[in-house]
């Protein structure tokens, strides 16, 4: 028998906006979910046969957060399920449960709403290890992210000059997207003459927070093919976590996302992944990290020669985030990486790999027409 | 009997012990959102609103904008009386912590007059201004109730002190 394929049928956003204060997370989860089954014509109550949920407790500030997952998806007494994680993750666990053939369609729904978590570093301080670093109280919770940008760019050999070369370039990029309300047309001068914030990052090294959810809806290649003429299969996914605390990991190279994108790539049958991939769209809270997912899935040899001569931009052989990224859309915490799927599935011109990493779990999927 | 061998723990002990205590901040300013908000802006006029489901006909207390069984949005906005039943209640003796109240507490859930069945009905999970007694012996359960509304209201779910005996079953 012949393994199951899976789609992308449809999805549907809420938000992007530094604040939707007219609107509860669930409203704006029913608005994402209600435009996705409008467009492939699906009645959840009757259609779906699952739902995934991407959030986590101390975000959301209730606990036991699955119970306020069904309601405003169709999902009400069907089978649910929440992932504490990315919403990339929830498109794994809904991929797999489409090849065990058991389901032929899945929502996933991942949201964030950061503008009322009031205590934000004090939330990101509970990602610490309680013993050991929670005691130190770093300032700032920046301070582990601008500790991996320092060794990374030291890796590769990246100046501030580099940066400003990714940070511009993407920047512009979200001016086309209609969901970028951070997007602008930054030169790489006035980033050069931005004040260091946290290390070797500025300001606009890191991403601002949005209010967003999002809703995608898969299904299997049969009803796929009934729902939309044009579906996003998916040929690959992978998936890694590394350790929380920094001195146990190497942090010039994410090896999470190194893990992931390799058994992402082999299911996909991508043996020369940095040739065969028209695109990439890689996590953006900050900067850099869209530049070391790009060299740790070893995608280029020496990151330096394709940022510096645009092969990196949209125009380029291999573009990483054409609409932009967090940097211009802002981060909606959980909701990241399906903004990044939204945006493959919009410009899906060639087969293209999508990756996010929350925390230290990466996940990479591998998506063709 | 079995002689267990075992290593006792001194207060001293306990003390001595390395700890690391740790004090979440959780702070959210959150949304109520589009239903919420006119529930709460009903509360505070002394009106209990709901959501009426145009396909179902189940009226929602407290009010979503759209109908979970149905998956309609929901627009028609209905006032239901601030009457109903006792589905079911207890009195609670303790806190969080399983300290002793000094003075114990009645919750219950209530059925509001509208639409439902069985299971899916316009109510409230809320305080009930009666004495334990009542609610030990069962003779609230299925009591009619009504809300007894707050003198100074400022649009909240406490805008209901509770819910008062009105008649027994
Ligand atoms: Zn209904």
């Amino acid at each position: 028998m012949d393994p199951i394929r899976v789609g992308i049928v449809s999805y549907g956003f809420s938000g992007f906006s530094p604040s939707v204060p007219s609107k509860s997370f669930r409203e704006m989860v029913f608005e994402a979910a209600s435009k996705a089954y409008a467009k492939v014509g699906l009645n959840p109550r009757t259609d779906v046969d699952a739902f995934v949920s991407c959030k986590e407790d101390f975000w959301e500030g209730i606990s036991i957060t699955d119970e306020f997952a069904p309601d405003q998806l169709g999902g009400a007494l069907k089978p649910v399920f929440t992932v504490t994680g990315d919403g990339l993750l929830g498109i794994i666990n809904a991929y797999m449960m489409i090849k065990t053939g058991a389901f032929d369609v899945i929502a996933v729904e991942a949201h964030g709403k950061p503008s009322e978590v009031m205590s934000y570093g004090d939330i990101e301080r509970m990602a610490q290890d309680p013993i050991y670093l929670r005691p130190l109280a770093f300032p700032s919770y920046h301070t582990v992210k601008a500790l991996e940008a320092r060794a990374f760019m030291k890796y590769s050999n990246l100046t501030r000059e580099d940066l400003g070369i990714y940070v511009s370039q993407s920047k512009r990029n979200g001016l086309l997207s209609n969901r970028a309300p951070h997007a602008s047309s930054l030169t790489v001068d006035s980033y050069l003459s931005e004040r260091e914030l946290v290390g070797p990052l500025s300001h606009s090294d890191l991403a601002p927070r949005s209010d967003a959810a999002l809703v995608f809806v898969l299904a299997s290649e049969g009803r796929a093919r009934e729902l939309t003429d044009s579906p996003t299969w998916i040929t690959g996914v992978g998936w890694a976590t590394d350790y929380h605390t920094p001195s146990y990991r190497e942090l010039g190279r994410d090896i999470a996302t190194k893990n992931a994108s390799e058994m992402a790539f082999r299911q996909a049958g991508l043996g020369d992944p940095g040739k065969q991939l028209a695109f990439v769209e890689a996590d953006e809270r900050y900067s850099f990290m869209a530049l070391m997912e790009v060299s740790s899935m070893g995608l280029v040899k020496d990151l330096r020669q394709p940022l510096r001569s645009g092969d990196l931009s949209r125009d380029g052989s291999l573009p990483v985030n054409r609409r932009g990224g967090a940097l211009s859309e802002g981060l909606p915490l959980e909701a990241h990486g399906l903004a990044r799927l939204a945006s493959a599935c919009d410009l899906l011109d060639g087969t293209g790999a999508v990756v996010s990493n929350m925390g230290n779990t990466s996940a990479v999927l591998v998506v063709r027409p | 009997m079995t002689d267990f061998k075992v290593t006792p723990l001194s207060e001293d002990s306990f003390r001595n012990a390395i700890r690391e205590s740790t004090s979440p901040r959780a702070v959210y300013d959150m949304a109520p959102g589009e239903a919420y908000t006119k529930f709460f802006e009903g509360l505070r006029e002394g009106k209990i609103l709901g959501t009426k489901c145009p396909s179902c006909g189940l009226v929602h207390v407290p009010p979503k904008v759209y109908c979970q069984y149905c998956y309609l949005p929901l627009t028609q906005w209905v006032e239901v009386k601030d009457e109903g039943f006792v589905e079911t209640a207890v009195v609670v003796y303790i806190a969080a912590e399983r300290e002793r109240l000094e003075k114990p507490e009645v919750v219950g859930v209530i059925r509001l007059e509208g639409s439902g069945d069985r299971y899916r009905y316009p109510g409230l999970m809320h305080r009930i201004c009666t004495e334990p007694e009542e609610v030990k012996s069962s003779r609230i359960m299925g009591a009619k109730v009504k809300a007894r509304w707050a003198t100074e209201r400022k649009g909240s779910i406490n805008d209901i002190e509770c819910f008062e005996v009105v008649s027994w079953k």
